[in-house]
């Protein structure tokens, strides 16, 4: 990558370090004259994760619960979810356009498809994480099934699932730029439009805040589960 | 539905130059070449990490940026830059550099993890028990964590190669290599959808194979770490490899006669 600084972003005299001529990787003037645009691409990348997380997570608990404890459910689901993940992200989205058109919701469920898939897996492994004596003295205590669940396995199932959540979470950012292909990529339409007319410094700066949305929202996660689990404070998290 | 089945079946559409065939060699070179190199770069780094049981973090920083770094913008950037640029390389077609270094960062995340997490879940107490019986770090890696920890590195790369291969089409999307070209052709222009969907069956057809050929070399691998524990008396075998089986330990071998993966397939069931 060496070899793509040596264009310096302060080096913009006459012709902008974006014009044709120059065509420099990092320019600090682009980024101020498009803000608008990189603002709002921004944006729809965030909404479009955040909406497919969303859509992943409210999936993956019922159906974990439900299979969870089924041998045979499980190994349903888990192979299931494996299924689509052999589904190429290029395909998957061009074919639910028939059905959802060209719009945003064609992205949030193909992505919510393969959060899904990290999610169910995270949710079953979280829950199989909690210690059978503790479900058993919680028994003895007296707990109900649900009441198990809410206060007992739930909690104990956090720092795994969360584990998985940032995962997916991170996995999206990144997978939300193919949403190109159906015209709705977020910061991946920019990253397209780049490389189309040889735009260095838009593909540039589009990839840099792809990685830098991700790592950001990844941060907020781990701010989240360390706040949600004050037990594990001081445990190494993985 | 039947356009789709009669593109599947059209020898000219698979025969022809850059038709099916081509790309299918095309995608199936770049995974599996994609996947050595990985394994080649991030396995040794990621055991050794696990081995000495420090700079955790590293691997997980690794991971961690590797998954954050979007392999369209990567592939565009690397594509779009003057080298390694979109230049035909070899066999794997046009960006065939590019796209196989995008797909080795792809594929780093899962590997790395996988391993480090792996070696790091080796009990402490075997370790130890082998350290009392005056082991040295290569012969505790070789004879004890590397083959209790080979059923979780065999699934790390099996996610690897699943997600790889599925990635790979990205590749149309900067004129590369790949099925992903008759994929993204095909939703293109409304006539030649069936061609598409035909393309994302091949794809999903192959992971599918590939899927169930690691599951079942992973099953070799569980097996060969569980072998050990479940059978008394298989001792007289323990010369046959890496097998986790704490008795193994008792047995001095010679250095360099038993192989790693390879030996996990050579055990018998």
């Amino acid at each position: 990558m060496t070899l793509l600084i040596g264009a310096s972003p302060l080096g913009a005299r006459e012709p902008v370090c974006y014009s044709r001529d120059v065509n420099a990787w990092f320019c600090w003037d682009y980024v101020r004259d498009r803000q608008d645009e990189l603002v709002e691409a921004t944006s729809a990348h965030l909404q479009i994760t955040v909406a497919a997380v969303a859509l992943g997570l409210l999936l993956a608990v019922p159906m974990a619960l439900a299979a969870r404890g089924r041998p045979r459910a499980e190994s349903m689901v888990l192979g299931g979810s494996t299924l689509v993940y052999t589904i190429p992200s290029l395909a998957l989205l061009p074919l639910l356009v028939p059905l959802t058109g060209l719009t945003r919701t064609t992205v949030v469920i193909g992505l919510g498809a393969y959060c899904l898939t990290i999610l169910v897996r995270a949710v079953l492994d979280g829950l199989r994480s909690v210690p059978d004596d503790v479900r058993d003295a919680a028994r003895g205590m007296g707990y109900g099934r649900w009441l198990l669940l809410w206060r007992v396995e739930l909690p104990l199932a956090l720092p795994v699932v969360m584990a998985g959540l940032r995962v997916a979470t991170v996995s999206t950012v990144a997978l939300a730029t193919i949403g190109t292909v159906v015209s709705e990529g977020g910061l991946g339409a920019l990253i397209a439009d780049g490389k189309n007319t040889q735009f260095n410094a838009e593909l540039m700066t589009a990839s840099v805040l792809c990685v830098v949305l991700a790592l950001l929202l990844d941060a907020v996660l781990l701010v989240v589960q360390r706040a949600a689990t004050p037990w594990a404070r001081g445990r190494a998290t993985a | 539905m039947s356009d789709v089945w009669n593109f599947l079946t059209d020898g000219e559409a698979w025969s022809r130059q850059g038709g099916l065939a081509d790309q299918l060699t095309q995608q199936l070179l770049l995974t599996g070449t994609a996947l050595a190199l990985t394994m080649l770069v991030g396995l040794p780094v990621a055991l050794w990490l696990g081995h000495i049981g420090r700079l955790g973090w590293l691997a997980i920083q690794i991971s961690a940026v590797g998954r954050a770094v979007p392999t369209f913008a990567l592939l565009a950037l690397l594509a779009r830059a003057s080298w390694p640029g979109s230049d035909q390389f070899g066999p794997y077609g046009r960006a065939g550099l590019a796209t196989l270094l995008a797909l080795v960062c792809f594929a780093l995340p899962p590997i790395v993890t996988q391993a480090y997490v792996a070696m790091r879940g080796v009990s402490d107490e075997v370790v130890d028990a082998a350290r009392g019986l005056g082991m040295s770090g290569w012969q505790r890696f070789r004879r004890i964590e590397l083959p209790l920890a080979l059923p979780l590195i065999v699934s790390g790369v099996r996610l690897a190669l699943v997600q790889v291969w599925a990635t790979a089409t990205i590749a149309a999307l900067v004129g590369g290599p790949g099925l992903g070209n008759v994929i993204r052709l095909g939703f293109a222009n409304t006539d030649r959808r069936s061609q598409g969907i035909a393309g994302a069956l091949i794809v999903a057809g192959v992971a599918v194979c590939l899927e169930l050929a690691m599951a079942w070399l992973q099953r070799r691998a569980e097996h060969a770490a569980s072998g050990g524990r479940s059978g008394a008396g298989s001792d007289r075998r323990s010369d046959r490899g890496s097998r986790p089986r704490f008795g193994a330990a008792r047995t001095p071998r010679r250095p360099g006669e038993s192989g790693m993966s390879a030996d996990a397939s050579t055990v018998s069931p």
